[in-house]
Protein backbone atom coordinates (compact mmCIF):
# COMPACT_ATOMS: atom_id res chain seq x y z
CA UNK A 1 0.00 0.00 0.00
CA UNK A 2 3.05 2.34 0.49
CA UNK A 3 5.76 2.10 -1.49
CA UNK A 4 9.03 3.89 -1.23
CA UNK A 5 11.21 4.19 -4.43
CA UNK A 6 14.99 5.31 -4.60
CA UNK A 7 14.34 8.67 -2.35
CA UNK A 8 16.53 11.16 -1.94
CA UNK A 9 16.27 14.18 0.10
CA UNK A 10 19.14 16.79 0.94
CA UNK A 11 18.80 20.19 2.61
CA UNK A 12 20.23 23.05 1.22
CA UNK A 13 21.80 23.78 3.95
CA UNK A 14 24.01 20.71 4.38
CA UNK A 15 26.45 18.82 2.30
CA UNK A 16 25.16 15.46 2.91
CA UNK A 17 22.16 13.48 1.60
CA UNK A 18 19.58 13.65 5.03
CA UNK A 19 18.25 10.34 2.73
CA UNK A 20 20.28 8.98 0.07
CA UNK A 21 18.29 6.36 -1.83
CA UNK A 22 15.79 4.71 0.29
CA UNK A 23 13.44 2.31 -1.42
CA UNK A 24 10.52 -0.10 0.85
CA UNK A 25 7.51 -0.79 0.79
CA UNK A 26 4.65 -1.26 4.09
CA UNK A 27 2.22 -4.00 3.08
CA UNK A 28 -1.19 -3.49 4.46
CA UNK A 29 -2.32 -4.18 8.06
CA UNK A 30 1.52 -4.46 8.88
CA UNK A 31 3.31 -2.32 11.66
CA UNK A 32 7.01 -1.52 10.30
CA UNK A 33 9.47 -0.41 12.35
CA UNK A 34 12.08 1.91 11.80
CA UNK A 35 15.16 2.50 13.74
CA UNK A 36 18.48 3.91 13.59
CA UNK A 37 20.73 6.63 15.28
CA UNK A 38 19.18 10.37 15.45
CA UNK A 39 21.10 11.57 11.92
CA UNK A 40 19.90 8.47 10.32
CA UNK A 41 17.55 9.96 8.40
CA UNK A 42 14.44 8.27 9.43
CA UNK A 43 12.39 11.28 10.60
CA UNK A 44 13.01 12.91 7.50
CA UNK A 45 12.03 9.45 6.12
CA UNK A 46 8.49 10.17 8.16
CA UNK A 47 8.38 13.62 7.02
CA UNK A 48 8.47 13.05 3.31
CA UNK A 49 5.86 10.75 3.70
CA UNK A 50 3.68 13.02 5.92
CA UNK A 51 4.01 15.75 3.42
CA UNK A 52 5.93 17.71 6.11
CA UNK A 53 8.86 18.30 4.24
CA UNK A 54 10.27 21.75 3.76
CA UNK A 55 10.09 21.89 0.18
CA UNK A 56 11.73 24.92 -0.69
CA UNK A 57 14.60 24.44 1.88
CA UNK A 58 15.70 20.96 -0.08
CA UNK A 59 16.13 18.86 -3.12
CA UNK A 60 14.26 15.42 -3.32
CA UNK A 61 13.77 13.04 -5.94
CA UNK A 62 12.35 9.33 -6.01
CA UNK A 63 8.52 8.51 -5.55
CA UNK A 64 6.21 7.75 -2.47
CA UNK A 65 3.48 6.03 -3.71
CA UNK A 66 0.18 5.71 -1.63
CA UNK A 67 -2.10 3.71 -3.35
CA UNK A 68 -0.32 4.66 -6.46
CA UNK A 69 -1.05 8.05 -6.01
CA UNK A 70 2.67 9.92 -5.80
CA UNK A 71 3.01 11.81 -2.46
CA UNK A 72 6.41 13.24 -2.73
CA UNK A 73 5.57 15.33 -6.48
CA UNK A 74 1.78 15.84 -5.51
CA UNK A 75 0.41 19.57 -5.37
CA UNK A 76 -0.35 21.16 -2.16
CA UNK A 77 -4.19 21.27 -2.38
CA UNK A 78 -3.82 17.19 -3.27
CA UNK A 79 -1.82 16.39 -0.27
CA UNK A 80 -4.23 18.38 1.83
CA UNK A 81 -7.02 15.99 1.35
CA UNK A 82 -4.40 13.17 1.92
CA UNK A 83 -3.24 14.49 5.31
CA UNK A 84 -5.05 13.44 8.25
CA UNK A 85 -7.65 11.69 5.97
CA UNK A 86 -5.21 8.59 5.01
CA UNK A 87 -2.17 9.40 6.62
CA UNK A 88 -2.29 10.00 10.43
CA UNK A 89 0.77 11.07 12.31
CA UNK A 90 1.63 10.96 15.99
CA UNK A 91 4.95 13.32 17.23
CA UNK A 92 7.39 12.70 20.05
CA UNK A 93 6.38 15.26 22.65
CA UNK A 94 2.66 15.76 22.95
CA UNK A 95 2.61 18.54 24.91
CA UNK A 96 4.11 20.73 22.57
CA UNK A 97 2.51 18.82 19.38
CA UNK A 98 -0.79 20.14 20.95
CA UNK A 99 -2.14 23.68 20.36
CA UNK A 100 -2.13 24.77 24.16
CA UNK A 101 -5.04 26.89 23.55
CA UNK A 102 -7.64 24.36 21.98
CA UNK A 103 -9.54 21.88 23.87
CA UNK A 104 -8.24 18.67 23.68
CA UNK A 105 -11.35 17.76 21.95
CA UNK A 106 -11.39 19.95 19.76
CA UNK A 107 -8.23 19.20 18.26
CA UNK A 108 -9.15 15.08 18.37
CA UNK A 109 -12.23 16.16 16.12
CA UNK A 110 -10.56 18.50 13.70
CA UNK A 111 -9.54 15.93 11.13
CA UNK A 112 -13.06 15.85 11.05
CA UNK A 113 -13.86 19.11 10.45
CA UNK A 114 -11.37 19.24 7.85
CA UNK A 115 -12.12 16.20 5.85
CA UNK A 116 -16.09 15.01 6.02
CA UNK A 117 -19.48 17.13 6.28
CA UNK A 118 -20.17 15.96 10.27
CA UNK A 119 -22.11 18.86 12.13
CA UNK A 120 -20.44 19.45 15.50
CA UNK A 121 -23.19 17.15 17.61
CA UNK A 122 -22.02 14.20 15.50
CA UNK A 123 -18.18 14.86 15.68
CA UNK A 124 -18.04 15.35 19.36
CA UNK A 125 -19.95 11.83 19.92
CA UNK A 126 -17.73 10.71 17.41
CA UNK A 127 -14.59 11.96 19.55
CA UNK A 128 -15.62 11.34 22.43
CA UNK A 129 -15.49 7.23 21.72
CA UNK A 130 -12.42 7.52 20.11
CA UNK A 131 -11.21 9.02 23.22
CA UNK A 132 -13.01 5.81 25.22
CA UNK A 133 -11.10 3.56 22.58
CA UNK A 134 -7.66 4.87 23.14
CA UNK A 135 -8.54 4.12 26.60
CA UNK A 136 -8.67 7.80 28.40
CA UNK A 137 -11.11 7.29 31.92
CA UNK A 138 -14.05 10.12 31.30
CA UNK A 139 -13.73 10.87 27.81
CA UNK A 140 -16.19 13.73 28.15
CA UNK A 141 -14.26 15.25 30.60
CA UNK A 142 -11.29 15.22 28.97
CA UNK A 143 -12.47 16.33 26.18
CA UNK A 144 -13.38 19.76 27.55
CA UNK A 145 -9.56 19.86 29.26
CA UNK A 146 -6.89 21.93 27.66
CA UNK A 147 -3.29 19.97 27.01
CA UNK A 148 -1.35 21.39 30.03
CA UNK A 149 -4.39 19.78 32.56
CA UNK A 150 -3.35 16.34 30.89
CA UNK A 151 -0.46 14.05 32.23
CA UNK A 152 2.12 12.79 29.14
CA UNK A 153 0.86 9.55 28.32
CA UNK A 154 -2.93 11.45 28.76
CA UNK A 155 -2.13 13.79 25.77
CA UNK A 156 -0.52 11.12 23.41
CA UNK A 157 -3.49 8.87 23.90
CA UNK A 158 -5.32 11.68 22.97
CA UNK A 159 -2.95 12.30 19.85
CA UNK A 160 -3.32 8.82 19.00
CA UNK A 161 -7.09 9.54 19.02
CA UNK A 162 -6.86 12.67 17.04
CA UNK A 163 -4.94 10.30 14.44
CA UNK A 164 -7.01 7.32 14.11
CA UNK A 165 -10.29 9.15 14.42
CA UNK A 166 -10.70 9.13 10.86
CA UNK A 167 -9.14 5.38 10.42
CA UNK A 168 -6.74 6.45 7.99
CA UNK A 169 -4.58 3.86 5.71
CA UNK A 170 -1.19 5.03 7.49
CA UNK A 171 -0.26 6.15 10.62
CA UNK A 172 3.01 7.49 11.19
CA UNK A 173 4.26 7.20 14.48
CA UNK A 174 7.45 8.93 14.79
CA UNK A 175 9.38 8.46 17.90
CA UNK A 176 5.44 8.18 20.09
CA UNK A 177 6.79 6.81 23.00
CA UNK A 178 10.40 8.54 23.96
CA UNK A 179 9.42 11.42 25.86
CA UNK A 180 7.22 8.78 28.58
CA UNK A 181 8.28 6.75 31.23
CA UNK A 182 8.96 3.78 31.00
CA UNK A 183 5.36 2.27 32.61
CA UNK A 184 3.38 4.47 30.13
CA UNK A 185 5.21 3.30 26.94
CA UNK A 186 4.40 0.03 27.70
CA UNK A 187 0.83 1.03 28.01
CA UNK A 188 0.64 2.72 24.75
CA UNK A 189 2.80 0.12 22.84
CA UNK A 190 0.16 -2.22 23.66
CA UNK A 191 -2.50 0.20 22.42
CA UNK A 192 -0.94 0.21 19.27
CA UNK A 193 -1.16 -3.29 19.02
CA UNK A 194 -4.60 -3.35 19.93
CA UNK A 195 -5.44 -0.83 17.19
CA UNK A 196 -3.56 -2.17 14.67
CA UNK A 197 -5.47 -5.78 15.49
CA UNK A 198 -9.08 -3.94 15.38
CA UNK A 199 -8.63 -1.89 12.34
CA UNK A 200 -5.98 -3.21 10.63
CA UNK A 201 -3.97 -0.49 9.96
CA UNK A 202 -0.68 -0.17 8.38
CA UNK A 203 1.96 1.19 10.75
CA UNK A 204 5.60 2.98 10.32
CA UNK A 205 7.07 3.02 13.93
CA UNK A 206 9.76 4.91 13.97
CA UNK A 207 12.41 4.78 17.17
CA UNK A 208 15.73 4.77 18.23
CA UNK A 209 14.81 2.14 20.47
CA UNK A 210 15.15 -1.29 19.33
CA UNK A 211 13.19 -3.24 22.69
CA UNK A 212 10.60 -1.19 21.76
CA UNK A 213 10.73 -2.05 17.88
CA UNK A 214 11.11 -5.49 18.99
CA UNK A 215 8.02 -5.69 21.29
CA UNK A 216 5.81 -4.02 18.48
CA UNK A 217 6.86 -4.06 14.32
CA UNK A 218 6.45 -7.12 12.31
CA UNK A 219 9.24 -5.93 10.34
CA UNK A 220 11.84 -3.36 10.61
CA UNK A 221 14.30 -1.42 8.40
CA UNK A 222 17.62 -0.03 9.79
CA UNK A 223 18.91 3.16 8.48
CA UNK A 224 22.25 4.70 9.02
CA UNK A 225 23.47 7.77 7.21
CA UNK A 226 20.54 8.24 5.00
CA UNK A 227 21.01 4.54 3.85
CA UNK A 228 18.60 1.40 4.54
CA UNK A 229 21.63 -0.84 5.92
CA UNK A 230 18.92 -4.09 6.70
CA UNK A 231 15.37 -4.76 6.51
CA UNK A 232 13.26 -8.06 7.48
CA UNK A 233 10.86 -10.02 9.59
CA UNK A 234 11.83 -8.31 13.09
CA UNK A 235 12.64 -11.73 14.43
CA UNK A 236 15.40 -12.49 11.63
CA UNK A 237 16.76 -9.12 11.89
CA UNK A 238 17.42 -9.46 15.95
CA UNK A 239 18.38 -13.15 15.87
CA UNK A 240 20.65 -13.36 12.86
CA UNK A 241 21.64 -9.66 12.08
CA UNK A 242 23.68 -9.46 8.58
CA UNK A 243 24.88 -5.57 8.77
CA UNK A 244 28.21 -4.88 10.98
CA UNK A 245 25.87 -1.23 11.74
CA UNK A 246 22.82 -3.78 13.26
CA UNK A 247 25.00 -6.14 14.96
CA UNK A 248 26.43 -2.95 16.87
CA UNK A 249 23.04 -1.76 17.77
CA UNK A 250 21.64 -5.24 19.01
CA UNK A 251 24.67 -5.77 20.99
CA UNK A 252 24.27 -2.38 22.32
CA UNK A 253 20.63 -3.10 24.07
CA UNK A 254 20.90 -3.54 27.36
CA UNK A 255 19.68 -7.05 29.03
CA UNK A 256 19.40 -8.31 32.37
CA UNK A 257 22.56 -10.72 31.84
CA UNK A 258 24.86 -8.47 30.62
CA UNK A 259 24.09 -6.12 33.90
CA UNK A 260 24.81 -8.79 35.72
CA UNK A 261 28.54 -9.48 33.90
CA UNK A 262 28.78 -5.75 34.37
CA UNK A 263 28.78 -6.00 38.23
CA UNK B 1 -13.24 35.44 39.26
CA UNK B 2 -10.25 34.69 42.07
CA UNK B 3 -7.76 35.66 39.44
CA UNK B 4 -10.21 38.88 38.62
CA UNK B 5 -10.66 40.14 42.73
CA UNK B 6 -7.11 39.42 42.92
CA UNK B 7 -6.22 41.56 40.10
CA UNK B 8 -8.23 44.36 40.85
CA UNK B 9 -7.54 44.36 45.01
CA UNK B 10 -3.67 45.02 43.01
CA UNK B 11 -4.87 47.86 41.02
CA UNK B 12 -6.65 49.84 43.95
CA UNK B 13 -3.13 48.97 45.99
CA UNK B 14 -1.21 50.73 42.87
CA UNK B 15 -3.56 53.89 42.89
CA UNK B 16 -2.82 53.95 46.47
CA UNK B 17 1.22 54.09 46.43
CA UNK B 18 0.44 56.07 42.81
CA UNK B 19 -1.76 58.57 44.58
CA UNK B 20 0.59 58.96 47.74
CA UNK B 21 3.81 59.38 45.53
CA UNK B 22 2.08 62.08 43.88
CA UNK B 23 1.20 63.95 46.85
CA UNK B 24 4.56 63.98 48.24
CA UNK B 25 6.75 64.57 45.40
CA UNK B 26 4.87 67.92 45.24
CA UNK B 27 5.03 68.38 48.97
CA UNK B 28 9.18 67.72 48.67
CA UNK B 29 9.62 70.19 45.41
CA UNK B 30 11.22 73.18 46.07
CA UNK B 31 9.14 75.97 45.27
CA UNK B 32 6.16 77.44 47.91
CA UNK B 33 3.19 77.69 46.23
CA UNK B 34 2.13 80.50 48.75
CA UNK B 35 5.05 82.84 47.48
CA UNK B 36 4.48 81.68 43.69
CA UNK B 37 0.86 83.26 44.23
CA UNK B 38 1.77 86.48 45.73
CA UNK B 39 5.02 87.07 43.24
CA UNK B 40 6.70 90.56 44.22
CA UNK B 41 3.96 91.24 46.83
CA UNK B 42 5.19 88.96 49.09
CA UNK B 43 6.51 89.63 52.72
CA UNK B 44 7.25 86.61 55.41
CA UNK B 45 3.77 87.66 57.49
CA UNK B 46 1.42 87.62 53.99
CA UNK B 47 3.04 83.96 53.00
CA UNK B 48 2.54 82.67 56.19
CA UNK B 49 -1.05 83.93 56.31
CA UNK B 50 -1.60 82.60 52.83
CA UNK B 51 -0.34 78.79 54.01
CA UNK B 52 -2.00 79.00 57.09
CA UNK B 53 -5.53 80.20 54.73
CA UNK B 54 -4.07 77.51 51.94
CA UNK B 55 -4.10 74.57 55.01
CA UNK B 56 -0.04 74.42 53.96
CA UNK B 57 1.11 74.23 57.66
CA UNK B 58 -1.06 70.86 58.76
CA UNK B 59 0.22 67.87 58.67
CA UNK B 60 1.39 66.02 55.48
CA UNK B 61 -0.63 62.85 56.58
CA UNK B 62 -3.80 64.74 57.23
CA UNK B 63 -3.97 66.87 53.42
CA UNK B 64 -2.97 63.27 51.75
CA UNK B 65 -6.03 61.32 53.92
CA UNK B 66 -8.23 65.07 52.69
CA UNK B 67 -7.21 64.83 49.50
CA UNK B 68 -7.67 61.20 48.97
CA UNK B 69 -11.49 61.47 50.04
CA UNK B 70 -11.80 64.22 47.51
CA UNK B 71 -11.63 61.68 44.93
CA UNK B 72 -14.52 59.79 45.69
CA UNK B 73 -16.57 62.66 46.77
CA UNK B 74 -15.57 64.97 44.48
CA UNK B 75 -13.69 67.70 46.15
CA UNK B 76 -10.09 68.15 45.37
CA UNK B 77 -9.60 71.24 45.96
CA UNK B 78 -9.17 74.59 44.70
CA UNK B 79 -7.14 75.43 42.01
CA UNK B 80 -4.11 78.22 43.01
CA UNK B 81 -4.39 79.99 40.03
CA UNK B 82 -7.72 79.50 38.44
CA UNK B 83 -9.44 79.64 41.96
CA UNK B 84 -11.66 77.42 40.94
CA UNK B 85 -12.59 73.52 42.03
CA UNK B 86 -10.05 71.43 40.71
CA UNK B 87 -12.80 69.35 39.80
CA UNK B 88 -14.93 71.77 37.60
CA UNK B 89 -11.31 72.58 35.42
CA UNK B 90 -10.73 69.11 34.89
CA UNK B 91 -13.98 67.01 33.99
CA UNK B 92 -14.64 68.45 31.00
CA UNK B 93 -11.09 68.27 29.09
CA UNK B 94 -10.95 64.76 30.91
CA UNK B 95 -14.08 64.05 28.23
CA UNK B 96 -11.53 65.18 25.67
CA UNK B 97 -8.45 63.76 26.57
CA UNK B 98 -10.72 60.44 26.87
CA UNK B 99 -12.17 60.73 23.56
CA UNK B 100 -8.42 61.35 21.42
CA UNK B 101 -7.20 58.60 23.72
CA UNK B 102 -10.35 56.48 22.68
CA UNK B 103 -10.27 57.29 19.05
CA UNK B 104 -6.40 57.06 19.12
CA UNK B 105 -7.06 53.41 20.58
CA UNK B 106 -9.15 51.94 18.31
CA UNK B 107 -7.44 53.22 15.06
CA UNK B 108 -4.53 51.45 16.04
CA UNK B 109 -6.23 48.09 17.05
CA UNK B 110 -8.51 48.22 13.73
CA UNK B 111 -5.66 49.30 11.50
CA UNK B 112 -2.84 46.87 13.21
CA UNK B 113 -4.13 43.63 13.84
CA UNK B 114 -5.34 43.01 10.05
CA UNK B 115 -2.65 44.18 8.63
CA UNK B 116 -0.26 42.42 10.90
CA UNK B 117 -1.94 39.15 10.44
CA UNK B 118 -1.86 39.78 6.74
CA UNK B 119 2.06 40.89 6.62
CA UNK B 120 2.78 37.73 8.22
CA UNK B 121 0.81 35.94 5.82
CA UNK B 122 2.71 37.37 3.23
CA UNK B 123 6.06 37.52 5.01
CA UNK B 124 8.42 36.74 2.05
CA UNK B 125 6.32 37.56 -1.03
CA UNK B 126 6.93 40.59 -3.30
CA UNK B 127 5.37 43.28 -1.22
CA UNK B 128 7.20 42.32 1.83
CA UNK B 129 10.17 44.37 1.43
CA UNK B 130 7.98 47.59 0.69
CA UNK B 131 5.91 46.56 3.59
CA UNK B 132 9.27 46.16 6.02
CA UNK B 133 10.16 50.04 4.43
CA UNK B 134 7.18 51.52 5.33
CA UNK B 135 6.58 49.88 8.91
CA UNK B 136 10.26 51.32 9.45
CA UNK B 137 8.74 55.18 7.90
CA UNK B 138 5.80 54.71 10.52
CA UNK B 139 7.80 54.00 13.28
CA UNK B 140 10.77 56.92 13.00
CA UNK B 141 8.06 59.38 12.54
CA UNK B 142 7.01 61.41 15.63
CA UNK B 143 3.44 62.26 16.57
CA UNK B 144 4.10 65.59 16.65
CA UNK B 145 6.39 66.13 13.13
CA UNK B 146 2.97 64.52 11.40
CA UNK B 147 0.51 66.35 13.62
CA UNK B 148 2.19 69.65 11.94
CA UNK B 149 1.81 68.17 8.85
CA UNK B 150 -1.62 67.37 9.15
CA UNK B 151 -2.53 70.41 10.15
CA UNK B 152 -0.77 72.19 7.40
CA UNK B 153 -2.61 69.79 4.94
CA UNK B 154 -5.96 69.44 6.48
CA UNK B 155 -6.41 72.95 8.31
CA UNK B 156 -4.27 75.67 6.24
CA UNK B 157 -4.68 73.80 3.08
CA UNK B 158 -7.87 72.05 2.60
CA UNK B 159 -9.83 73.73 5.47
CA UNK B 160 -11.77 70.54 6.86
CA UNK B 161 -10.85 71.52 10.41
CA UNK B 162 -9.85 75.34 11.76
CA UNK B 163 -7.04 74.83 13.50
CA UNK B 164 -7.19 76.54 17.08
CA UNK B 165 -11.13 76.58 16.99
CA UNK B 166 -12.10 73.39 19.15
CA UNK B 167 -15.68 72.80 18.95
CA UNK B 168 -16.89 72.37 22.31
CA UNK B 169 -17.14 68.57 23.07
CA UNK B 170 -21.52 69.00 24.39
CA UNK B 171 -22.74 71.43 21.90
CA UNK B 172 -20.78 69.82 18.63
CA UNK B 173 -19.90 66.44 19.17
CA UNK B 174 -19.29 65.62 15.67
CA UNK B 175 -17.20 68.48 14.94
CA UNK B 176 -15.48 68.09 18.18
CA UNK B 177 -14.25 64.44 16.86
CA UNK B 178 -13.60 65.03 13.63
CA UNK B 179 -11.15 67.92 14.95
CA UNK B 180 -9.72 64.87 17.21
CA UNK B 181 -9.55 62.29 14.70
CA UNK B 182 -6.86 64.27 13.19
CA UNK B 183 -4.89 64.45 16.32
CA UNK B 184 -5.40 60.75 16.32
CA UNK B 185 -4.07 59.86 13.24
CA UNK B 186 -0.61 61.29 14.23
CA UNK B 187 -0.83 59.63 17.33
CA UNK B 188 -1.54 56.22 15.66
CA UNK B 189 0.95 56.11 12.99
CA UNK B 190 3.83 54.58 14.95
CA UNK B 191 1.88 52.79 17.40
CA UNK B 192 0.45 51.05 14.67
CA UNK B 193 3.54 50.21 12.50
CA UNK B 194 5.13 48.92 15.88
CA UNK B 195 1.56 46.74 16.40
CA UNK B 196 2.69 45.45 13.41
CA UNK B 197 5.83 44.71 13.03
CA UNK B 198 5.30 42.65 16.86
CA UNK B 199 2.64 40.90 15.49
CA UNK B 200 3.78 39.80 12.59
CA UNK B 201 6.95 38.70 14.24
CA UNK B 202 4.77 36.67 17.13
CA UNK B 203 2.81 34.91 14.28
CA UNK B 204 5.89 33.75 12.39
CA UNK B 205 7.87 32.75 15.79
CA UNK B 206 4.60 30.45 16.20
CA UNK B 207 4.72 29.22 12.94
CA UNK B 208 7.57 27.59 13.78
CA UNK B 209 6.12 25.44 16.78
CA UNK B 210 5.47 21.95 17.06
CA UNK B 211 1.34 22.02 17.17
CA UNK B 212 1.56 23.89 14.16
CA UNK B 213 3.02 20.69 12.03
CA UNK B 214 0.32 18.63 14.09
CA UNK B 215 -2.21 21.14 12.19
CA UNK B 216 -0.80 20.77 8.58
CA UNK B 217 -0.28 17.01 9.45
CA UNK B 218 -4.17 17.02 10.14
CA UNK B 219 -4.83 18.79 6.44
CA UNK B 220 -5.26 22.33 7.42
CA UNK B 221 -4.14 24.83 5.05
CA UNK B 222 -2.14 28.40 5.49
CA UNK B 223 -5.38 30.24 5.68
CA UNK B 224 -6.35 27.05 9.03
CA UNK B 225 -3.38 27.16 10.46
CA UNK B 226 -3.48 30.69 11.14
CA UNK B 227 -6.93 31.73 11.78
CA UNK B 228 -7.67 28.27 13.77
CA UNK B 229 -4.60 27.94 15.79
CA UNK B 230 -1.84 30.38 15.56
CA UNK B 231 -3.59 33.57 15.87
CA UNK B 232 -5.16 32.59 19.05
CA UNK B 233 -1.85 31.28 20.24
CA UNK B 234 -0.02 35.17 18.76
CA UNK B 235 -2.56 37.25 20.86
CA UNK B 236 -1.09 37.17 24.45
CA UNK B 237 1.52 39.24 24.19
CA UNK B 238 0.15 41.82 21.04
CA UNK B 239 -2.72 42.44 23.99
CA UNK B 240 -0.15 43.09 26.75
CA UNK B 241 1.78 44.95 24.20
CA UNK B 242 -1.41 47.44 23.18
CA UNK B 243 -1.76 47.78 27.45
CA UNK B 244 1.51 49.65 27.14
CA UNK B 245 0.10 51.29 24.19
CA UNK B 246 -2.13 52.72 25.84
CA UNK B 247 -0.05 54.64 28.61
CA UNK B 248 1.99 55.58 25.07
CA UNK B 249 -1.19 57.63 23.81
CA UNK B 250 -1.62 59.55 27.20
CA UNK B 251 2.26 60.55 27.22
CA UNK B 252 2.19 61.10 23.59
CA UNK B 253 -1.30 62.76 23.61
CA UNK B 254 0.40 65.76 25.82
CA UNK B 255 2.72 66.74 22.89
CA UNK B 256 -0.39 66.44 20.17
CA UNK B 257 -2.48 68.32 22.05
CA UNK B 258 -0.42 71.34 22.01
CA UNK B 259 0.46 70.82 18.49
CA UNK B 260 -2.66 70.68 17.50
CA UNK B 261 -4.47 73.50 20.34
CA UNK B 262 -6.80 70.79 22.04
CA UNK B 263 -8.23 72.09 25.23
CA UNK B 264 -7.63 68.76 26.98
CA UNK B 265 -5.37 67.37 30.18
CA UNK B 266 -2.42 67.76 28.47
CA UNK B 267 -2.31 71.05 28.10
CA UNK B 268 -3.88 71.97 31.33
CA UNK B 269 -1.17 70.14 32.86
CA UNK B 270 1.39 71.03 31.28
CA UNK B 271 0.48 75.17 31.83
CA UNK B 272 -0.86 73.83 36.05
CA UNK B 273 2.95 72.53 36.51
CA UNK B 274 4.63 75.73 34.86
CA UNK B 275 2.26 78.15 37.65
CA UNK B 276 3.02 75.55 40.11
CA UNK B 277 -0.77 74.58 40.38
CA UNK B 278 -0.21 71.89 42.44
CA UNK B 279 -3.94 70.70 43.34
CA UNK B 280 -4.32 70.41 39.48
CA UNK B 281 -1.24 68.78 38.53
CA UNK B 282 -1.73 66.16 41.29
CA UNK B 283 -5.21 65.43 40.40
CA UNK B 284 -4.33 65.37 36.35
CA UNK B 285 -0.96 62.49 37.71
CA UNK B 286 -3.29 60.66 39.42
CA UNK B 287 -6.43 60.42 36.87
CA UNK B 288 -3.35 59.82 33.84
CA UNK B 289 -2.01 56.79 36.13
CA UNK B 290 -5.49 55.41 36.96
CA UNK B 291 -5.91 55.30 32.99
CA UNK B 292 -2.90 53.68 32.48
CA UNK B 293 -2.72 50.76 35.30
CA UNK B 294 -6.56 50.15 34.27
CA UNK B 295 -5.55 49.35 30.63
CA UNK B 296 -2.87 46.83 32.48
CA UNK B 297 -5.13 45.27 34.30
CA UNK B 298 -7.71 45.10 31.32
CA UNK B 299 -5.40 43.21 29.33
CA UNK B 300 -4.32 40.90 31.91
CA UNK B 301 -8.26 40.15 32.66
CA UNK B 302 -8.43 39.23 28.63
CA UNK B 303 -4.82 37.51 28.86
CA UNK B 304 -6.55 35.51 30.95
CA UNK B 305 -9.55 34.01 28.71
CA UNK B 306 -7.62 33.53 26.23
CA UNK B 307 -4.85 31.58 27.75
CA UNK B 308 -5.85 29.29 30.20
CA UNK B 309 -2.40 28.77 31.78
CA UNK B 310 -2.56 32.06 33.39
CA UNK B 311 -4.78 31.20 35.73
CA UNK B 312 -2.33 28.52 37.29
CA UNK B 313 0.37 31.73 37.50
CA UNK B 314 -2.12 34.22 38.77
CA UNK B 315 -2.20 31.78 42.10
CA UNK B 316 1.42 32.98 42.51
Amino acid sequence: MLEIRDLHVKFHNSNREAVGGVSYTIEDGEIQGLVGESGSGKTVTAMSIAGLLPRKQCSYSGQILLDGMDLLHADRNELRKIHGRHIGVVFQEPMSSMNPLMKVGHQVEEVLLLHTNMTAEERRRKAIETLDQVELNNPEEVYEKYPHELSGGMLQRAMIAAAIIIRPKLLLLDEPTTALDVTIQAQILELLKRLNKEYDASMLFISHNLNVVRKLCTEVAVMQRGLLVEEGKTEQVFYNPQHEYTKRLIAAIPTRNKRKEEC
Amino acid sequence: MKYAARRIAMLLLTMVIVSLLAFVAFDIISGDPATAMLGTQATPEKIEALREEMGLNRPLVVRYGEWLLGFFTGNLGTSYSYKLPVWQLIAPKVGITLCLSVISFLLIVVISIPLGVRSARYAGGRLDGAGTAINQLGMAVPPFFTGILLTWLFSTTLHWFIHGQFPELTKNPAGALKYLLFASVSIAIPRVAMTVRMLKSTILGEMQKNYVRTAISRGNDRKGVLYRHVLKNALVPVVTFLAQTMAEIVAGGIVVEQVFAIPGLGRLLVASIANRDYPVVQAIVVILAFWVVLAGTIADLINQQIDPRLQLGGDA
